[in-house]
């Protein structure tokens, strides 16, 4: 199947150089950075996790969504997802490896990584949250090959198969309970001590991942003969809705302990990150951004006369996406650092080869992404859109 | 010679059980090789739990509080970094009481309160929440005297420990640090680090293992008194027991070992 990957159009190969030539730049200014240590980046000693955690956290969340198109397809025997789940799965594992070169890129020791398999330390979550990771990576890249393998063969998928299947449903939400985990038992940090953080975590995860499938199967719809399906894309939307409006109850959750209570360290992070804390307001404008466009994508998402118009859905989803990429990729992390120990502040903000980094390890996602899309797509291609034809879009 | 199954699956069974029994002893010399490797010094100064008084009736001037911080600074090659006090590292520092302690400072509290400077170090917790969360066990608590320990040359770098210290203990190289050294200071005997790892205060163990005091309490004339917490009869357990003492954020669980009075 890998040669799929190989054979594409002039559009195909443009972008995968253009993602290369983003992977390109990063590689440059990683090499900066890892000449020059961590000080290149905008973190501090107060503020010592910044975008590339945020990121990581925000991506880990991207990878768990997966499910939520897996576990109504197998466990529900919901087949509108049939074809949906191959996407799921792909995009999941581009999200891990994505989560894995964040990791690595904010290692301060690199090449010490293996450190954490020499001395594994079950106390730690990070150690744990290493486990589930490369375990999700290994069940995705094995179930969806697999099932995609037989698909091109015009078989039923392998009964060994359906147990990793349901292994990895229950894997799923694992992987970002262990993320959350990872700020959520931390004394003194009282903006992440909170017990409905990892609820919250997956509540935004399964809204902010659908919605980026949502956009995908839309762009897959539009350049290839492959349709995920319309009414797929409606289930998807309202999974998105649901999840989304968890999110935001989640998230008034926090707000109305930390302000009901009237505890100063339970309110602080928040103050800093909405209004500004002793004049100290760099987030504020982008915390700002992501409420709105929250605000704007709820309205657009409860609303089925809107929901179902698919243009206006891709619109909601894109302000999903960029609404919790705010405000989990970049607000969590620093929010939970503000103030310091001591309550003093020290402000974050990434620097230049900071965010090219970034962009670079988002690219190489991408280019994970496109390049499994594609065998994906060519699969489907040849034996799904030539089996039923027209059948499949009349069937719409 | 020639054997039968039956002699073979004897001789088998019992080369194994001596097999193993072999490994079990070679196991148990080991330990006991690593363990006497290198001869302790006699002088070494013990203690089942190594604790610290921080005496603020003994801090007058700012002379007092520069002494125990040059002392150890200097003891363990530890950076300057003023360009950027972003990546500051240190070990030992001051902090206003209404930073040292948030929270507990009120509106009508007497200024020169609110703005005397503490010593502030590592707290090296009964129950740190740093080795709880280091992936490589990098940072670790010494089970013989419950030192909080930095292994410099483990530390991958991942600054989760600096995530989990309630009291901002922990720095991190973001840059080589030995360009911010004096190289007519730089202490010979204790390393100096790469850029990437986190630091901390380490009860100066390397001091304690040659029988001297940690060069802070050495350079506080008393103001510092550093001793077994777990022996009644040491110099902490008196004055904790006859002073009003008092720790940063004791409500957090992580039982510090630096106590403070007034």
């Amino acid at each position: 199947m890998l040669e799929n990957a190989i054979y594409g159009g002039r559009r195909y190969w443009a972008w995968i150089f253009f993602l290369l030539s983003l992977i390109g730049a990063g590689f440059i200014a990683y090499i900066y950075q890892f000449q020059n240590g961590l000080g290149v980046t905008g973190m501090s000693r107060d503020v010592s996790w910044g975008l590339y955690i945020g990121q990581f956290t925000f991506l880990v969340g991207v990878a768990a969504s997966g499910v939520m198109v897996v576990l109504p397809y197998y466990l529900h025997n919901y087949k509108k997802f049939g074809r949906l789940t191959i996407l799921g799965e792909f995009l999941a594992i581009a999200a891990v490896v994505m989560c894995m070169l964040f990791i690595f890129v904010d290692m301060g020791q690199p090449l010490r990584v293996l450190n954490v398999i020499l001395h594994p330390t079950p106390n730690s979550v990070m150690f744990f949250d290493m486990a589930v990771l490369s375990g999700y990576l290994l069940l995705n890249l094995l179930i969806g090959w697999t099932v995609l393998g037989a698909e091109r063969k015009e078989v039923g998928p392998p009964k060994w198969v359906k147990p990793l299947i349901y292994l990895s449903i229950a894997w799923a939400p694992s992987i970002h309970t262990v993320t959350a985990f990872l700020y959520a038992g931390l004394p003194g940090r009282h903006f992440w001590l909170s017990a409905i953080m990892a609820a919250r975590f997956l509540a935004s995860a399964f809204a902010a991942g659908p919605a980026l499938l949502i956009l995908l199967a839309l762009i897959v719809r539009k350049y290839t003969k492959f349709d995920p399906g319309k009414e797929a894309i409606q289930s998807l939307g309202k999974i998105v809705t649901y999840c989304m409006l968890l999110n935001v109850f989640f998230l008034g959750l926090e707000f109305f302990t930390a302000f009901y209570s009237q505890i100063p360290g339970h309110m602080h992070s928040f103050v800093y990150l909405y209004t500004g804390l002793h004049g100290h307001s760099q987030l504020v404008p982008i915390m700002w951004v992501s409420s709105i466009l929250a605000a704007v994508a709820v309205f657009m998402l409860v609303f089925p006369q809107i929901r179902k118009n698919e243009s206006l859905l891709a619109i909601a989803c894109i302000a999903t996406f960029f609404s919790l990429w705010i405000d989990k990729g970049f607000g969590l992390v620093v929010g939970g650092f503000v103030p310091n120990p001591f309550e003093k502040i020290t402000e974050y903000w990434p620097t230049l080869p900071e965010t090219i980094i970034t962009v670079a390890v988002w690219a190489i996602g991408f280019l994970v992404l496109t390049v499994l899309y594609k065998i994906a797509i060519s699969v489907k291609e040849e034996v799904v859109f030539d089996k039923y034809g027209e059948r499949q879009i009349k069937a719409e | 010679m020639s054997i039968d199954r039956r002699e073979f699956l004897k001789l088998a069974g019992i080369s194994t059980i001596l097999g193993m029994g072999g490994a079990s002893a070679v196991h148990g010399l080991r330990s006991r090789v690593e363990a006497s490797q290198i001869m302790p010094n006699p002088e070494a100064l013990k203690a089942k739990r190594w604790a610290m008084v921080v005496d603020m009736s003994k801090f007058k001037t700012a002379e007092d509080y520069q002494r125990c911080i040059d002392a150890c600074h200097h003891a363990h090659n530890v950076p300057n970094v003023t360009d950027n006090l972003k990546h500051e590292v240190k070990w030992i520092w001051e902090e206003t009481y209404e930073h040292a302690f948030p929270g507990t400072e009120d509106e009508y509290l007497a200024e020169e309160i609110k703005e005397l400077p503490f010593l502030i170090l590592c707290n090296h917790c009964d129950n740190p929440p740093c080795v709880r969360v280091c992936p490589t066990k990098a940072t670790f608590k010494r089970k013989s005297d419950g030192i909080v320990m930095m292994d410099m040359h483990r530390c991958i770098g991942c600054r989760f420990c600096m995530a989990a210290c309630p009291y901002g203990a922990r720095s991190f190289n973001y840059k080589n640090p030995r360009p911010f050294l004096d190289p007519e200071k730089e202490n010979p005997e204790f390393p100096t680090r790469t850029k990437g790892v986190v630091e901390k205060c380490t009860f100066c163990y390397e001091r304690l293992a040659k029988g001297q005091m940690p060069a802070c309490v050495e350079a506080s004339r008393g103001a510092l008194i550093f001793g077994d917490i777990e022996d009644p009869n040491s110099e902490v357990r008196k004055v904790l027991g006859s002073r009003y003492s008092f720790r940063r954020k004791p409500e957090l669980g992580t039982r510090p070992s630096v106590y403070y009075i007034f």
